[in-house]
């Protein structure tokens, strides 16, 4: 994690060179430089090259059970909002080796793990991205027992956080205090500026290795005015979100554990885990064990996993969830309820994704206001 | 058969009719009577006349059915501190189990006929009988429920799959 | 290697010393660690076992917690991996991932009369616990085992239940839902016993294990007969498949039952144990 007492009074003015140069010298220092392109239709975070991977002129269109690009027509790099799949099958990816074991001596023995892969520098992590691997950082960080990737792959990486100049369909970051605005866990924020006559990204450090590369940019500094012109933008983005979480409500669902509506979302929830995928903390997983056909090595692959699955709460018999509404039901009281006793915090940042990503349009913000107007009534 | 006297301090130690009033003790004490069984004794048959009610004060009793070409199938036992038999109170007053003493056994019999005229007569002692009653059949009805889910068996497991299977 | 540097997520290879048939389906294995040293545990934890290759489960430790050197698992094969267990002999290799979980508080019991109330195979995460409470007899007051089996034919470590009820310092209750023409004991719920065991109510803990409706009603007879809840201890089962909080599983309301339990106080998890598929 960049420090948080580093000098940030190290700033940039970017043109697209600049960009360039940036990407140039990631890769450069042995990072593998991961970015937002177009890919099916879709807004993918993929290893980039250049500036000329980037997404120039994309938006995007979300809105309940929708996602659509368009064109924006203009050259923004960063005009889209949230891609379906965040940083998350990065940090935590969806399939990934526990161990390897080999028969020996009537027993068996586990073998060294495999070299780390190169280090990563993110670029264009928004806001609510950020919030959310601060999030999973603090899940698997539990020093007790936690998980020993994650907090390594996020240590060694380099993360250029973007903010966003507009709101998309279904954010709702600013109810959930996460963004629009980038506040730490950064080492270089950008912020774009696509006008008629210029084009540029304004830079500053967020901890000392993000100081030291935009000082070796050699760009100027950024000015005063494009600086103020882009908090102006910032914040008309948190103005522009059409949707806000109720947050005491939120905070309580599990008092409200019996209430009708579980019945009225089991009947349109089709249980299909999209939200769980695309939801930037969800961190659940299971485990498979598998031999080769010898029966003399074994492996232990851990792999995403979804509570809306009927198998998520095996136990010896049947499961514990067998009804739609009991699973959607954990997943949004764990969400924005139960996540705060386990770690402190909500585990929504406010993207969207769960909504845009729903096959059915079903509204984390919509479930959670219907059960707060209704506790207001009585 | 036991003096009056000691019979009164019997039934007062009993849980059964723990802090009972004296007034209404009295009225209880004569329709009691002493009574002791051998392993094997029956103290009540199935399809015979519910003529009494029992205080067990030491021992254990099995209630129990008989299967024929089998072993009677034991559904519960009773042992010290505990009542045996409602059957005297509700008509026509007949048994529904067997119940056999398991081992040596002392208990207080009470005649149903006796106790229902008095009952009868004295609501007062009627609603404290029957007051007493209802918790324990209500408790030997939650038992038995809980019996029939056969908990420890992989009956639940069985059925649980069987709900899986079935599309759920 | 300490335990502290061991990485939670690895299993440790331990060799089959023994195995004993319990029950038609139930076994014990008594594991020693196959590179050397020993294995420390409270009573009330569990550890996940792997079979090799074929996954893993996790299973109670039904040994003596003062007994460091062994490493001691009764199961009931019911599922793939247990029942690959079931065919292990002694010499064969099991991974060990653990001890995980929160204990039966026995010390926090001291001073108090102490009643374990068991069904079916929950005898075995409560044996560590009466081994830790008969190794500290003096500080107890009574010491009291209650347990349920499905029939005769299924009571759990039948021997030693024999051998406790035979101490002048234990009480040992034993009920069978369906008795067989050979049992002269008692027949019926475990709950039932409870009024019948001589305990003051106002200084007792209770430690239940058993299947979950059997705990429900266990608790509620103990709170009838005097018992507080904040005296009463019960170990959750969900499914639990990391053994630290990291893969979700075994969630119940905000708890991961694998870390914040298995053992829970009564009044914690009351209002939990009322809401249907938690």
């Amino acid at each position: 994690m960049p420090g948080v007492d580093d000098p940030k009074t190290v700033t940039a003015a970017l043109d697209m060179a600049g960009l360039d140069a940036l990407i140039a010298a990631l890769a450069e220092r042995g990072y593998r430089v991961i970015g937002p392109m177009v890919a099916d239709d879709a807004v993918v975070y993929d290893e980039i090259a250049s500036s000329a991977d980037l997404p120039a002129g994309v938006g995007d269109e979300q809105d309940g059970g929708r996602y659509r690009l368009r064109a924006r027509g203009d050259g923004a790099l960063f005009g889209y909002t949230v891609a379906p799949q965040g940083w998350k099958r990065l940090l935590h990816p969806p399939r990934q080796k526990m161990f390897a074991a080999r028969r020996q001596d009537g027993g068996f023995a586990i073998l060294p793990p495999e070299p780390a892969a190169a280090p990563m520098a993110f670029l264009g992590v928004r806001a609510c991205e950020l919030a959310a691997i601060g999030i999973q950082s603090r899940v698997f960080g539990d020093e007790a027992a936690g998980d020993p990737g994650y907090r390594g792959r996020l240590a060694r990486s380099f993360v250029v956080a973007v903010e966003c100049a507009e709101a998309g369909g279904t954010c709702f970051c600013a109810s959930m205090g996460t963004g629009p605005q980038v506040e730490a866990g950064f080492d270089i924020r950008l912020v774009e500026l696509a006008g008629h006559d210029r084009h540029v990204f304004l830079a500053d450090a967020g901890s000392a290795k993000g100081a030291e590369m935009l000082s070796g940019l050699n760009a100027p500094p950024a000015p005063e005015a494009d600086r103020a012109e882009a908090r102006r933008r910032v914040s008309a983005a948190a103005g522009a979100m059409g949707r806000t979480m109720p947050a005491a409500t939120a905070r309580r669902l599990g008092e409200h554990a019996e209430h009708r509506r579980w019945a009225d979302i089991g009947k349109r929830c089709l249980s299909c885990g999209n939200c769980t995928m695309v939801c930037p903390t969800c961190f659940c997983t299971t485990v498979e064990d598998v031999t080769d056909l010898k029966g003399e090595h074994a492996e232990r692959w851990r792999t995403w996993d979804s509570c809306f699955s009927i198998d998520f709460s095996y136990i010896h018999g049947g499961a514990i969830r067998n009804e739609v509404r009991s699973r959607y039901r954990q997943w949004i009281t764990h969400k924005l309820s139960a996540w705060h006793e386990q770690f402190g915090t909500s585990g929504c940042v406010g993207c969207g994704r769960c909504i845009t990503w729903c096959p059915v349009g079903i509204d984390i913000t919509e479930e959670v206001q219907a059960i707060h107007a209704d506790g207001k009534g009585r | 058969m036991g003096q009056p006297h000691d019979l009164g301090q019997i039934i007062d130690a009993h849980p059964f009719f723990k802090g009972i009033d004296s007034t209404l003790r009295s009225l209880l004490v004569g329709c009691a009577a002493n009574e002791r069984f051998e392993p094997g004794d029956f103290l009540v048959r199935e399809g015979r006349p519910a003529d009494k009610f029992y205080l067990l004060r030491a021992g254990q009793v099995a209630v129990e059915v008989d299967v024929p070409g089998k072993a009677p199938i034991v559904l519960e036992t009773i042992g010290e501190g505990e009542v045996l038999g409602w059957s005297w109170v509700i008509e026509p007053y007949v048994s529904t189990f067997d119940a056999r003493a398991m081992t040596l056994v002392r208990a207080v019999s009470f005649d149903g006929a006796c106790l229902r005229r008095k009952m009868a007569g004295d609501p007062a002692l009627g609603y404290e009988v029957l007051r007493r009653f209802l918790p324990v059949i209500g408790h030997r009805l939650a038992t038995a429920r809980l019996q029939l889910l056969d908990l420890y068996g992989p009956g639940v497991a069985k059925a649980a799959r069987a709900k899986r299977k079935n599309g759920q | 290697m300490t335990a502290a540097m061991r990485d939670p997520m690895l299993p440790r290879p331990f060799r089959i010393e023994k195995v004993r048939r319990e029950l038609s389906d139930t076994f014990t294995m008594e594991l020693v660690p196959a590179e050397g040293g020993g294995f420390a545990f409270a009573a009330g934890q569990f550890n996940m076992l792997y079979v090799f290759g074929i996954g893993e489960v996790p299973i109670s430790i039904s040994g003596d917690p003062g007994d460091g050197g062994k490493l001691i698992h009764t199961t009931r094969a019911v599922g793939a991996v247990t029942r690959a267990m079931d065919s292990m002999r002694a010499g064969d290799v099991v991974g060990v991932r653990g001890p995980f979980g929160t204990p039966w508080p026995v010390e926090e019991a001291f001073g108090h009369d102490l009643v374990f109330v068991a069904g079916g195979v929950g005898l075995a995460p409560l044996r560590p616990a009466i081994y830790q409470a008969m190794a500290n007899r003096q500080r107890f007051g009574k010491v009291v085992v209650l347990y349920g089996a499905r029939t005769p034919d299924d009571i759990l470590f039948r021997r030693e239940l024999e051998r406790w009820r035979g101490r002048f310092d234990m009480e040992v209750h034993v009920t069978v839902d369906r008795g067989n023409p050979k049992w002269s004991g008692n027949v019926g719920v475990v709950p039932n016993l409870i009024a019948h065991a001589g305990f003051d109510p106002l200084s007792t803990t209770a430690f239940v294990c058993g299947p979950e409706v059997m705990m429900r009603y266990t608790a509620l007879a103990l709170e009838k007969n005097g018992v507080g809840r904040e005296g009463i201890f019960l170990s959750m089962e969900r499914n639990m498949k990391c053994g630290c909080g990291l893969c979700g599983h075994c969630q119940w309301g905000p708890h991961f039952v694998c870390k914040d339990g298995p053992v829970y106080r009564y009044d914690r998890i009351a209002d939990l144990l009322a809401i249907r598929e938690l």
